[in-house]
C-alpha cells in the first residue's frame, strides 16, 4: 500500500469514528430522556439497556475495531459471551426461586 | 534477550502477542463485572416493593461524567490514528485529553462519593427519621460545659453521635443541623426527593436515637452502588495511570521502535474503550433505572 492509500484510509475511518462518537452522544441523551417518561416500569428498563446494548455494541465494533478482527479473538469472545450468558441465565433463573413471602422488618 | 511477536504478527494467531494478551484479559473482565451486575440483579429483584432507592445520585453529574467518558474513548482511537499517520504531536494532544477526561470523571466521581458520605438518615427518638446533608454539629464539653461548633464536616465512623476515643471523647453530641427534611415513614425516602421542601432543620442531641450515612453500609443500593462504581474508577485510575506513562515516556519507544509503540496505545486504548463500555451499562442501571 502506498503512503498515499494509507492517509486516504486514515481520513475515512475518523469520519467513521465521529459518526460512532456523536451516535454515543446522542443514545446518553436519549437514554436520559427515556428515563423522565412513564412507560410502565418494565418498558423503561428494556428501553434502558436496549439503547445501553446498541452503544456497546458501537464501542466494540468501531473503537475496539472488532468489525475486522483475527479469527482467535473472535473465538475467545465467543466463549465469553456463551460464559456470561450462562451467567446471566442463571441469575434470571435464580430470580423464581425467592421465598413467596419475604420477613420484612 | 527480544520479546517475540511485539510488532511482527505470529504466523498462526495472525496478531502481534499483546493483543492476544489483552483480549484474555478483557475476557476475564467481563465475568468480573458480569458477576457483580449479577449481584445487583438479586439485590434489585429481592427487594421487598417499595424498599429499592430511586433517584438518589444525580443525573445530571452522570450524564456528563458519560460524555467525559465517551470523549476520551474516541480521543484515544484517534491518537492511535495518528500515530498510524507518523504524526507522533498529533498524537500527544489526543492522548492529553484522554488524560484530562479521565481525571475529570475521577474528579466527579469522588464529588458525588463525598456527597453520599455527607449525607445522612437520623432516626429520632419519636419515630420521625430526619434526612439530609451534614452542615454542623455543636458538641457539650462535659467537663466544662462548654459548646463548641463544628462546622466542618469529620467523618467519625458509620454513626455520628458514637464518638471515638480519640480527641473528642470529652465531647457529647448537643445538636446536628442538617439540610434536608423529617419524614415519617422509612419507605418515604425510596422516592425521588423533592428538592424544593429540603431546608435547614436542627436536631437536638437527646432526640437522636441513632444516625447512619449514605456510606455503603447504609443499605444493599448502597452497598452495590459502591462496590460496582469503586472497582469501575479503579479501572479509570489504572487506565489513566497506563496512558499517563506511554504519555509522559513513551516519545523514547516511538524514536526506537514505532510500530511497537504503536500497538502499545492500540492495546491500551483497547482496556479504555471496555472501562467506557461499562460506564455505559453502569450509568443507566444505577442512576436512572
Amino acid at each position: 500500500m502506498s503512503d498515499h492509500d494509507s492517509h486516504a484510509h486514515e481520513t475515512h475511518s475518523i469520519r467513521g469514528y465521529l459518526f460512532v462518537y456523536f451516535a454515543l452522544l446522542a443514545g446518553t441523551g436519549f437514554t436520559v430522556w427515556a428515563s423522565y417518561i412513564d412507560l410502565g416500569h418494565h418498558w423503561n428498563i428494556v428501553l434502558a439497556l436496549v439503547i445501553a446494548c446498541v452503544k456497546a455494541f458501537l464501542v466494540a465494533t468501531y473503537f475496539m475495531h472488532l468489525i475486522s478482527e483475527k479469527k482467535m479473538i473472535y473465538s475467545v469472545l465467543a466463549l465469553t459471551a456463551f460464559f456470561f450468558v450462562g451467567l446471566m441465565f442463571l441469575t434470571l433463573y435464580s430470580t423464581h426461586d425467592f421465598p413467596a413471602h419475604t420477613v420484612t422488618h | 534477550m527480544e520479546i517475540p511477536y511485539t510488532s511482527q504478527t505470529r504466523p498462526d494467531t495472525g496478531l502481534y502477542n499483546a493483543k492476544v494478551g489483552i483480549w484474555l484479559f478483557l475476557a476475564s473482565e467481563v465475568m468480573l463485572f458480569g458477576a457483580l451486575f449479577s449481584a445487583y440483579i438479586l439485590l434489585r429483584v429481592g427487594a421487598p416493593p417499595g424498599t429499592w432507592p430511586h433517584g438518589w445520585l444525580n443525573v445530571p453529574l452522570g450524564t456528563l461524567n458519560t460524555l467525559v467518558l465517551i470523549t476520551s474513548s474516541i480521543t484515544t482511537v484517534l491518537a492511535w490514528v495518528a500515530l498510524k499517520e507518523k504524526n507522533f504531536g498529533k498524537f500527544k494532544l489526543f492522548h492529553a485529553i484522554t488524560l484530562i477526561c479521565a481525571l475529570t470523571f475521577v474528579g466527579i466521581k469522588s464529588f458525588e462519593y463525598r456527597d453520599k458520605f455527607m449525607h445522612y438518615e437520623i432516626q429520632l427518638a419519636d419515630g420521625q427519621i430526619a434526612d439530609g446533608h451534614f452542615e454542623s454539629a455543636t458538641y457539650m464539653d462535659q467537663t466544662s460545659t462548654n459548646h463548641t461548633e463544628h462546622i466542618e464536616h469529620r467523618f467519625r465512623g458509620i454513626s455520628y453521635t458514637s464518638v471515638t476515643p480519640s480527641a473528642t471523647n470529652d465531647y457529647s453530641l448537643s445538636s446536628v443541623t442538617i439540610h434536608g427534611h423529617k419524614v415519617q415513614a422509612h419507605m418515604e425516602l425510596m422516592k425521588h426527593a423533592n428538592h424544593e421542601e429540603m431546608k435547614e432543620v436542627e436536631i437536638p442531641g437527646a432526640a437522636i436515637k441513632s444516625m447512619q450515612n449514605y456510606g455503603p453500609w447504609h443499605n444493599t443500593y448502597t452497598a452495590i452502588y459502591f462496590t460496582l462504581t469503586g472497582l469501575h474508577a479503579l479501572h479509570v485510575i489504572g487506565g489513566a495511570l497506563v496512558i499517563g506513562y506511554l504519555w509522559l515516556l513513551g516519545g523514547a519507544m516511538w524514536k526506537t521502535d514505532p510500530e511497537r509503540f504503536t500497538n502499545r496505545i492500540e492495546v491500551s486504548g483497547l482496556f479504555w474503550h471496555f472501562v467506557d463500555l461499562v460506564w455505559i451499562f453502569l450509568f443507566p442501571v444505577l442512576y436512572l433505572l
